[in-house]
């Protein structure tokens, strides 16, 4: 049977197959899915804000792309995952309200999401597959014994990716 | 240097919670008077929460939800969200349009409607917290979203996490008995701006 782990806003999760990993109500947070094919142990962080050395009060890794990718990946290589058999993929990213003076943080989903592309790349671990932008909120469950991630939504569909 | 949620004393959380007793009282009499029903408001709670636990303030993260959110700019910094679900935002409208409608979907027209209600409300929320504090406020103009109550909060809570780890909500529930019409209020001041809420009313 396998358990279900809940991974809170500016959280992280990893765990071995079969566990999912879940989270839930996504908004302009996104959720990076880290997997390893081989031994199928999991990651998952639900970052907030694209880089923690923009801010001065950066203490919790999970909340930044940089600091919560790099740190998920250490978790999960102390687990027995092995770098080179890293996969990615990531959701979320949504901008749920929209303003005419769209300052910065109206846009953070986006910039979020350029944040861990650009962390990802920079670490050389492939982007698999995203489901990333428009204005709705999202539900994702990243199971370790497919490798595949469920993305729920209201209204707009359900979707595997 | 702004002072950290978790070192607030239980004076100042008292007088942040008397804020929105005030600021949703108003709100909700000028709610009251529009639809002219008779709604309770319960005392409200100041909430200080990591951010994983946002959401079940919300009744929980994929619970479905109208969202109106307002910048609040001026004095103080910072947003206002209203937050109903659902059913009680279809009721709402039918009583403002004279409806008796059961379909869940809003259209175009029962948007903004809700828009303004929402607007009446911040606006209301506004003045008489810069009545009671002298300070100057002003509100942006609504937006909407339907969807999930944690991708709606997230919105107000990511303007917290440039500067913390904690989130200080003070929130207002209303209801409306007879047509189970239910919603909260929250005010997110940001961290330089409690400060000045608690200066001006002489807490600090």
């Amino acid at each position: 049977m396998a358990d279900i782990i809940k991974v809170g806003m500016a959280d992280m999760n990893c765990v071995y197959p079969p566990n999912i990993l879940v989270t839930l109500g996504l908004g302009s947070c996104v959720g990076v899915c880290l997997y390893d094919k081989e031994s199928k142990i999991s990651g998952m962080v639900h970052i907030m804000l694209p880089y923690s050395h923009q801010i001065k009060n950066n203490g919790n890794a999970a909340k930044f792309a940089d600091t919560g990718i790099s740190k998920l990946l250490d978790d999960m290589i102390k687990m027995g995952a092995k770098k080179s058999k890293i996969i990615s993929k990531v959701a979320g990213g949504a901008q749920m309200f929209n303003f005419n003076d769209s300052s910065d943080i109206m846009r953070i989903g986006a910039r979020n999401v350029q944040a861990v592309k650009e962390t990802l790349k920079l670490f050389n671990i492939p982007l698999l597959s995203e489901d990333t932008g428009g204005n709705y909120g999202r539900t994702i469950e990243f199971s370790s014994e497919t490798g595949m991630l469920l993305v729920k939504t209201i209204g707009y569909g359900t979707k595997c990716i | 240097m702004a002072i950290n949620v978790n070192d607030l004393n239980s004076n100042q959380i008292d007088v942040l919670k008397e804020i929105g007793n005030i600021g949703a009282g108003n709100a909700i009499t000028a709610l009251s008077k529009m639809v002219s029903k008779r709604i309770n408001m319960d005392v409200p709670k100041v909430n200080i929460v990591e951010f994983k636990d946002v959401a079940d303030l919300a009744g929980g993260p994929e619970t479905l939800v109208a969202g109106i959110y307002f910048n609040v700019n001026g004095d103080i910094s910072g947003s206002i969200m209203f937050l109903i679900d659902t059913k009680s935002s279809r009721t709402l409208i039918n009583w403002l349009m004279g409806k008796n409608e059961t379909r869940m979907e809003l259209d175009e027209i029962e948007l903004s409607a809700l828009k303004e209600v929402g607007n009446i409300l911040a606006g209301s929320y506004l003045s008489s917290i810069s009545t009671l504090t002298g300070l100057k406020l002003t509100v942006s103009v609504p937006s909407l979203a339907i969807d999930m109550a944690g991708a709606i909060m997230s919105v107000p809570v990511i303007l917290y996490g440039q500067v913390g780890d904690h989130v200080l909500l003070i929130e207002t529930d209303f209801i409306e008995g007879m047509n189970h019409v239910k919603g909260n209020f929250f005010l997110i001041p940001d961290d330089k701006s409690f400060e000045i809420l608690l200066k001006c009313l002489g807490v600090m």
